[in-house]
């Protein structure tokens, strides 16, 4: 079942036309991947499903929830919680803060308090780091702050921005493991990324993104054998 | 000695009062916002324009001030949320310029309205302070300068808990790092930015209603020097920094206090400015404002 459906999609930044009709959907409990180079047009994708930028032409829908116009504090109260690229850890908060701030929304504290301890257990790292200030973590651990943030929060939906960016090999399979346990326990991904090998692993589906259009779409394991992608994003 | 440490700590805690607000506002939208000692006089007034409708005059009940004090303080954190949402939030995506000539624009708005409603001579504050002290190590004080003073300890404890450990002081830190971030976990910007402009300003309206029962008198332009000496406490505490504003005023309230003893009172300004000129100069991060290294 279709729970995100973008259709024609158009955002324009001055003269950058970072969004021409993009079409795409996200189905209930699916891992769906944007797979595209630099500036194709994937983050302004994320930013528009968290309200921070508006579409100018098209439809953003999520839930029933007219994304182009909602609030980003009311997207994020709904469910749809966006892990951005760059992961932007307050950095000096500890990360037990960080981790709070990610259930800024939620006001069920006993809820909040049951998120931890599950980010807690399935992160063991950040429960030793829990009163190190973010911005003295490495790169992988602040992703998993990122990520156990966004989780706090109880998402439905949850976007993932380039979260393999900067990571040695085995820090990203360990994200990339991550993500997939989240998914597991029903949570609805949108995962955005450049390290198409690491992405097409655990997507169901994907798309191939060029210049604020999708180009292609398929089923991940088709994607990965498909000769434009190899040759374009699997340095074939 | 001792007499000089004590009145300096009760001027710095005037300073720090007011500081918190300058330091606070300037931690989450980066505006020096010029009309927060304004807001000082405001709440002087505020206090002064209430116990007169009341016909009081001549008052020396502390109880009474505890009253104005809050009344004063709900006033001008209005006030101050209304001087943001018609002010300075139009501006937020503006150059930074911009809404500091708008601050310095909102300061003497509040400075002439002000004097065109009570005009231009100083008034007398009708909650005066009794004068009637005892001697403690040495040092002459009085049960309404240890009220001040435990006020203004009071009014800081209340927001440092409120910044450090309660959800709403949790998204303003966060917005003063990265609001963009804070918007991600679900941060009404707008709503924070708004509840730090009531808090500062209900923290600058303590102050003057503090200051007037105090010092005995107000007039339109008392915001001014003390909206300088604020911007000068949070700078040597390190600005942005709440534990650094309070420290500031403190220590700005100690620096001047010893200054006036040992040059004449006549330098005191003189004294806290060059501070600010050293500070600036030498130590622009303040006392408390060193960042932290930032590991990618």
């Amino acid at each position: 079942m279709t729970t995100l459906e973008v259709r024609d999609a158009d955002v324009v930044y001055g003269r950058v036309h970072a969004l021409r009709e993009l079409s795409f959907t996200v189905g209930e409990g699916e891992i769906v991947c944007l797979l595209g180079n630099n500036g194709a047009g994937k983050s302004t994708t994320m930013n528009m499903l968290s309200g921070l930028v508006r579409p100018r032409s098209g439809s953003v829908t999520w839930q029933g929830m007219d994304l182009a116009t909602a609030k980003p504090w009311d997207i994020v109260s709904a469910g749809l919680i966006h892990v951005p690229e760059g992961r932007r850890i307050f950095s000096t908060m500890t990360v037990h803060e960080n981790l709070l701030l990610g259930g800024y929304t939620v006001s069920d504290a006993k809820a909040i308090a049951a998120r931890l301890d599950e980010v807690y257990a399935m992160m063991p790292r950040l429960a030793e780091r829990r009163s190190q200030q973010g911005g003295t973590l490495s790169g992988g651990e602040q992703q998993m702050v990122a990520i156990g943030r966004a989780l706090i929060g109880g998402p439905k939906l949850l976007l993932l921005d380039e979260p393999s960016m900067g990571l040695a090999p085995l820090v990203v399979k360990q994200v990339m493991e991550i993500i997939a346990a989240v998914n597991a326990t029903g949570t609805t991904v949108l995962l955005v990324e450049q390290n198409a090998r690491a992405a097409l692993k655990i997507a169901h589906r994907a798309y191939v993104v060029e210049t604020g259009r999708a180009t292609l779409e398929g089923p991940a394991a088709e994607l990965a054998k498909d000769p434009r992608v190899i040759e374009a994003y699997l340095g074939g | 000695m001792m007499q000089l440490i004590w009145n300096g700590l009760i001027v710095g805690s005037f300073y720090a009062l007011v500081a918190l607000g300058y330091s606070m506002v300037y931690g989450i939208i980066k505006l020096l916002n010029f009309a927060h000692g304004d807001i000082y006089m405001l709440g002087a007034f505020v206090g002064f324009f209430t116990l007169s409708a009341f016909g009081i005059s001549n008052e020396t009940s502390i109880p009474l001030l505890l009253v104005v004090l809050l009344l004063s303080m709900v006033t001008t954190g209005l006030i101050g949320v209304g001087i943001e949402r018609i002010a300075y939030r139009p501006l937020r995506r503006s150059p930074r310029l911009a809404v500091l000539i708008t601050a310095i624009g909102v300061s003497f708005t509040l400075e002439y309205g002000v004097r065109q409603i009570f005009g231009p001579n100083p008034e007398a504050f009708p909650i005066r302070l009794e004068s009637s002290g005892f001697d403690v190590l040495g040092m002459r004080v009085t049960a309404s300068q240890i009220v001040l003073v435990v006020i203004a300890a009071v009014l800081m404890l209340v927001l440092a808990h409120i910044v450090e450990r309660t959800r709403q002081g949790r998204a303003m830190r966060a917005i003063a790092l990265d609001p963009t971030g804070a918007q991600l976990m679900g941060v009404n910007v707008d709503r924070v930015i708004a509840m730090v402009f009531f808090i500062g300003s209900a923290l600058a309206g303590a102050a003057g209603v503090m200051a007037g029962a105090y010092y005995g008198s107000i007039d339109f332009l008392m915001g001014f020097i003390i909206g300088l000496k604020a911007f000068t406490a949070a700078v040597i505490g390190g600005i942005g920094n709440l534990y650094g504003a309070m420290l500031g005023g403190v220590l700005l309230g100690m620096l001047e206090s010893f200054g006036s003893a040992w040059f004449g009172g006549e330098w005191r300004d003189v004294f806290a400015f060059g501070f600010l000129i050293l500070f600036l100069t030498l130590k622009p991060t303040g006392l408390l404002g060193a960042r932290v290294v930032e590991r990618m």
